[in-house]
């Protein structure tokens, strides 16, 4: 009896919170369909091949398909003495087989990965191989160059049977997996990427510093002065914002060469000798000038649409109670730019650590950064999965970041302009 | 800024160099754009002020490298601006329509699972280039369209679209949803009503935002630098190669066209920026 009381009907009869519940669900397809078309087409651009970097980064089928017999012979080799016979003759028909197509060069690049020495072996066994006699291909192996009949070869060969590996991740840390399969450090003078992660960090927490340092002042500027001030100032922020990046890089190049403008004006008062002209580009000095002015607007901008929000009387009041200009303006100003402090520094960071244009261009070999690498191995060796495997470790970088960042200030309390 | 009469001395002075590493940074921030400038009328070949331009004399200064940009030998600016201009206007025009429609479906109340969506479609914004540059390289290359202007097109889009998406959803967060029910209830139809109300008010977003997505196609080089062939050049691309191999003052002529270029977007994105602001009553 109470329940019947309770259930509303529409004019059609139905209850009214089926009628609701339907129409709500309407309204969330309708709603879900217009963001539909930009969803799917990111996630076929972009957002799943992400994820193929992720395939590309630990896929080692490679050498999986091209010696597949071998693999399969050798799951019942221990690896401590030398092979039996049977790996011998799969591993003569598998390379026979890839000789006839050609693809024999591939194999030895990727052997030559894994242990130095691969390349010429190959060589030579495929001049021999054609002479072959049938059965017994483990003497006629072993005959081919003394390291066949190493085992530390074939046990190199074994490591690249699985098709998956973390070899492109731990090389992007300067570390690879020896032969008892521990994980060990390369040796001190070849460590490259260490310094590149560390440079990269350093140059993108000291870019940051430098631009909240300069940011801050100009900000407080723009956002006490009168409307009619601060709008003439307010360009000079937003004409480099946005001009091109590379006009901006390229005026760098040309203030900071040695017969440039800075260089000039040093000689000029006085500050260096002419004839022994700094070198104040094709290093880290280029990158960190270049960079701090290209990334200073995406400072300024939060910066001073927070500071735009906090009322000039807070700043009377707290005078008025007694404080001097440096307190109140510690006390009471500046925790509340907190939340355009932290959005500016997380962009700046964020640019600075994924830079790759101006430290292309002005840094020279000791200003260049991770992106760089990155962008060597794409285009220059064509080791993609090497340079899709640093990249991922790039974007977790960026993701923790953002992560910590949300959870120190929370994301929602970005401003951007 | 005037300071009150009563001031203390030193709060006086503090004030002053206030002032003054306002005026530095301020100066660091706009002079290196105006270096270019005076060196692109050079006369001569070199990068660096002559002698006779710093006595202002005017026959150090001339337009031959304006006249080499457009009639130069085999110059590839022609070609490079062309496509940069064809590339930028299919991507904004892909950007807006894709960007103003999913932030229509975004400002929903009833939108299901609006963060993970938003963080999805900004995410090529956060994500650094050069990862998306990578990313997106494969895809073309499966999808076999490297080195074609509807590759970077599509690049394009997808880097332009966050900037679309945020600030159409910023004018949506001011929007008043009363007048789409009033003019359905007066009987028109949802393609009519954004049509006729919906998109004459958040015009002033979806330009800006049109603007941004522009700028970033036109000034857009690493994910170009990995999906450009020889055709598909563009004025970003020319300028790194000139910029890493032979640095003529060609290159100053152009990036003086570009900042005149700047200039006009800068005036435009603010004055849109201000009328948008009037028209949704924010009065700063």
């Amino acid at each position: 009896m109470s329940s019947e009381t309770k259930q509303i009907l529409t004019t059609d009869g139905i209850p009214l919170e089926v009628s609701l519940k339907k129409a709500e669900r309407k309204n969330k397809i309708k709603a879900f369909l217009l963001v539909a078309p930009l969803l799917l087409f990111l996630l076929i651009t972009y957002i799943f091949p992400i994820g193929d970097m992720l395939m590309r980064s630990v896929d080692d089928k490679m050498v999986t398909e091209m010696l597949p017999k071998t693999f399969k012979s050798m799951e019942k080799w221990d690896g401590n003495e030398m092979p039996p016979e049977e790996v011998f003759e799969s591993f003569y028909l598998d390379f026979q087989k890839l000789v006839e197509e050609k693809r024999d060069g591939k194999l030895s690049t990727q052997l030559n990965y894994t242990k130095n020495g691969f390349k010429s072996i190959l060589k030579k066994l495929r001049r021999k191989a054609k002479n072959f006699e049938e059965g017994n291909y483990k003497e006629q192996i072993m005959d081919v160059h003394k390291r066949w009949a190493n085992v530390e070869y074939w046990r190199a060969i074994k490591r690249r049977a699985p098709a998956y590996t973390s070899s492109k991740y731990l090389k992007g840390m300067d570390m690879y997996k020896n032969e008892e399969g521990k994980i060990v450090n390369v040796e001190e003078d070849r460590r490259i990427h260490r310094i590149l992660w560390l440079r990269t960090l350093e140059i993108a927490f000291f870019v940051t510093l430098l631009c909240f340092l300069m940011a801050y002042p100009i900000a407080h500027l723009l956002a006490t002065l009168p409307m009619k001030y601060s709008n003439l100032l307010m360009i000079c922020v937003l004409l480099p914002f946005w001009t091109s990046l590379l006009v901006r890089t390229a005026s760098w190049m040309i203030l900071l060469q040695q017969q440039g403008v800075v260089n000039d004006f040093f000689v000029m008062i006085g500050l260096v000798p002419d004839d022994n002209r700094p070198e104040m580009m094709y290093n880290k000095t280029g990158t960190y000038v270049a960079m701090t002015q290209i990334l200073l607007p995406f400072m300024v901008l939060p910066l001073y649409s927070v500071m735009k929000t906090i009322s000039p009387s807070l700043m009377r009041a707290g005078k008025s109670l007694g404080g001097t200009p440096f307190v109140t303006f510690w006390k009471v100003y500046f925790p509340l730019t907190i939340p355009g402090i932290g959005a500016g520094c997380l962009l700046v960071f964020i640019l600075a650590i994924g830079y790759y244009i101006t430290p292309a261009l002005v840094g020279g070999a000791s200003g260049t950064l991770i992106s760089n690498q990155i962008a060597f191995h794409m285009k220059s060796t064509l080791d993609w999965s090497f340079a899709s495997a640093m990249g991922l470790m790039l974007l977790a970088g960026v993701l923790a970041i953002y992560w910590i960042y949300n959870k120190l200030v929370g994301i929602d309390n970005i401003k951007l302009g | 800024m005037a300071l009150p009469k009563y001031t203390e001395p030193h709060y006086r002075i503090w004030h002053y160099v206030y002032i003054f590493i306002c005026a530095c940074v301020f100066f660091f921030l706009i002079a290196p754009l105006f270096v270019i400038f005076p060196l692109s009328f050079n006369a001569e070949e070199f990068l660096s002020f002559s002698e006779g331009m710093k006595n202002l004399d005017p026959d150090a200064f001339s337009l031959r490298w304006y006249k080499d940009m457009i009639y130069g030998t085999k110059n590839p600016w022609g070609l490079a601006a062309k496509n940069s201009f064809i590339i930028a206007i299919f991507a904004t025009l892909g950007s807006v329509l894709l960007g103003t429609v999913a932030a229509l479906g975004l400002s929903s109340r009833h939108m299901p699972y609006k963060g993970l969506v938003m963080a999805t479609l900004i995410s090529p914004m956060i994500v650094p280039l050069i990862i998306s540059g990578v990313a997106i390289f494969f895809f073309m290359a499966k999808a076999g369209l490297a080195a074609t202007h509807t590759g970077i097109v599509l690049a394009h889009i997808i880097l332009g679209t966050p900037f679309v998406v945020i600030t159409v959803t910023a004018t949506l967060s001011g929007f008043d949803h009363s007048v789409t029910r009033a003019a359905s209830s007066l009987g028109s139809d949802p393609v009519n009503t954004f049509m006729k109300i919906t998109l004459p008010l958040i015009l002033p977003g979806v330009i800006s935002g049109g603007l941004f997505a522009f700028v970033t196609s036109f000034d857009e080089v690493v994910v170009v630098l990995f999906l450009a062939g020889l055709e598909n050049t563009t004025i970003p691309i020319q300028m790194w190669t000139g910029l890493r191999e032979q640095l003529s003052p060609t290159i100053l002529a152009v990036a003086t066209c570009l900042i005149i270029l700047s200039t006009l977007i800068l005036v435009t994105a603010e004055l849109l920026r201000r009328r948008s602001e009037r028209l949704r009553g924010i009065n700063r």
